[in-house]
């Protein structure tokens, strides 16, 4: 069963996905699964464990500030969906 | 050309390369061959460049002639299709990337081509790596060799199949919770997934970055071996690649092989238990007991936190691929909804039309785990799990020097078997998946077939950037089969 709270609506819309009727209905029972198996780290003790957010130390890694050669602006709007004078078309965003 | 050449390995290759027995352009026309003949049935491949491979060949050709020959000189290998390739098609298997060309190579990239390898296909994966059988690409399943109408496993099901089935010599893979081993054990060949940080990721399309890590396919230890030290290494590009130095791989498994060390071997009581397919656990029992003949040291031993581990992935796999893929916003590359009428509209449309229903219901997971009110009793716990998780191997390691387990609970599935429940898929990864949490190498290579002729896979798992030690142990074992010599009739 699936936490009462879990919303599909609501975190649909914070990752910014659109879903049909089809995938809300699959969705909600499969994640309602994932999320009841889940709940099994409920019973692990983990007072006093600190976070692993990575398996070995990570340290900011700074870099001399040394100008490279980039992407030119041709390479960069290869993949763009629509473009226009060296820039990406987009929708009018504001009025 | 016959088929000897498809299933010959990297050392026996070099070989004949050096001899001149063959040419770079011959042995990459025994491969468009085989592929050409076999593909249409495996789907290995998601593209394939012909004039390009034997441009590359014929170059690598003129290095040799020149007394320039590195040390993969003239070698096909294949790449999964979310490692850049400067020119070529970058899809991950989704429609969103459908029509991605790389404007730039991915760090592995440059290594192989400095190394003198010839660049070898696209190979389909589950899409962005989410899966375990292949079935996820959006372009098409690949068949496992063994048998057509089963999985090869994934989400690197393309590069595992592809070597099986003899349309490349080597391929790179990328591994987050078991997609190099896994589908490696499924398909009957070597699968190494390095330490967290040996392997620079920069040019691989993210999924989960605290988890990722490439590594190589091979028809042997000796020939994975051969490949990692081509693409491990520190990179600039890479802030979590370390500054350590790549060891000569071969020669430190020969003077480990020389020294007749007794390795203290050990198996997790864990890791035998329910859901483990009675022929696989039967094959690796009789591998442990080949170790055991060596000489080596067999130790029961105890990792407790086992049982959280997929439930740990899964909430942190999922929280880092949701903010992953946040890029893919129909912006300024990939899949665009023809009927976005403003922003917002083109994130919500785009993303519904280019992702598929498991990289759907994963960024939906990882959001809601990240999500206000959530992430202390989501991801916060799933974090500290997995410092447990990681010290139940440190700990090991102080009694051992290595661990083996078998690879996947089950020989390869059946296309379909699967697929209504992401639950029962996510199980599959059960041994594996644990390794990526601690960040440990861990690699697979073949230890039998079950009485259908399917493929089954031992694990063996090393200790941080012990990756000569982890190769010695599995060509220990590799030495005294012959599973190798088996293939499959396709």
């Amino acid at each position: 069963m699936p936490p009462s709270d879990f919303n599909l609506d609501h975190v649909a819309n914070l990752a910014r996905i659109n879903l049909t009727a089809e995938e809300k209905a699959r969705f909600g029972a499969q994640l309602g699964d994932v999320l009841g198996y889940i709940a099994l780290l409920n019973e692990v003790n983990v007072e006093g464990v600190e976070p692993t957010a990575h398996a070995f130390h990570v340290v900011n890694v700074w870099a001399e500030d040394v100008p490279e050669p980039g992407l030119s602006v041709e390479d960069a709007l290869r993949n763009a969906p629509e473009k226009r004078d060296n820039m990406f078309v987009v929708p009018k965003v504001v009025e | 050309m016959s088929e000897e050449l498809n299933y010959s390995t990297i050392s026996e290759l070099s070989g004949r390369l050096h001899r001149r027995e063959i040419s770079s352009v011959e042995l990459m026309q025994a491969v468009i061959a085989r592929t050409r003949e076999v593909d249409g049935r495996v789907r290995a491949f998601n593209s394939f460049d012909e004039p390009d491979a034997l441009a590359q060949a014929r170059a690598s050709d003129e290095r040799r002639a020149a007394g320039k020959a590195g040390p993969l000189e003239g070698i096909p290998v294949g790449l999964k299709d979310v490692i850049s390739v400067a020119g070529q098609p970058l899809t991950a298997s989704s429609r969103m990337l459908e029509n991605f060309v790389s404007p730039y190579d991915a760090t592995v990239t440059c290594r192989l081509k400095a190394a003198g390898a010839l660049c070898w296909g696209r190979l389909n994966l589950d899409e962005f790596a989410m899966g375990s059988s292949t079935e996820n690409s959006a372009f098409g399943t690949t068949s496992n060799p063994w048998d057509l109408a089963r999985v090869p496993g994934g989400s690197s099901g393309g590069s595992a199949a592809a070597v099986a089935a003899g349309e490349a010599v080597a391929a790179l893979g990328s591994d987050t919770g078991g997609s190099i081993r896994q589908p490696a054990a499924l398909c009957g060949v070597v699968g190494l997934k390095p330490s967290y940080g040996r392997v620079s990721r920069y040019g691989l399309i993210a999924f989960a970055s605290s988890l990722d890590q490439i590594g190589p396919f091979a028809r042997s230890v000796e020939d994975a071996a051969s490949v990692l030290g081509v693409i491990a290494g520190h990179d600039p590009r890479d802030s979590t690649s370390v500054r350590q130095d790549v060891p000569d791989y071969a020669r430190g498994i020969a003077e480990l092989a020389k020294s007749g060390r007794r390795w203290k071997i050990g198996i997790p009581k864990e890791y035998f238990g329910e859901g483990l397919d009675p022929e696989v656990g039967a094959a690796v029992q009789a591998a442990i007991a080949e170790y055991r003949k060596l000489g080596c040291e067999i130790r029961e031993v105890s990792l407790p936190h086992t049982k959280y581990a997929v439930g740990a992935y899964y909430i942190i796999a999922t929280a880092e691929c949701s903010s992953n893929l946040a890029r893919y916003d129909g912006v300024r590359y990939g899949h665009r909804s023809k009927d976005a009428r403003d922003a917002l509209d083109i994130y919500f449309k785009s993303r519904a039309e280019g992702f598929g229903a498991e990289v759907k219901r994963r960024i939906i997971l990882g959001t809601y785990v990240l999500s206000s009110g959530y992430y202390d009793a989501y991801y916060l716990r799933a974090q500290k799990v997995r410092t447990l998780i990681r010290r139940d191997f440190l700990d090991a390691y102080r009694e051992v020097d290595a661990i083996v387990t078998p690879t996947a609970p089950t020989p390869a599935f059946l296309k379909g078997e699967k697929a209504a429940s992401p639950l029962a898929m996510y199980l599959n990864d059960i041994y594996t998946i644990g390794v990526n949490l601690a960040g440990l190498p861990g690699i697979s290579v073949p230890c039998g077939f079950t009485k259908a002729g399917l493929p089954i896979g031992l694990q063996v798992i090393g200790q941080p950037f012990r990756e000569t030690e982890l190769l010695a142990v599995a060509r220990a074992y590799e030495e005294r089969s012959d599973w190798r010599t088996r293939r499959p009739g396709l």
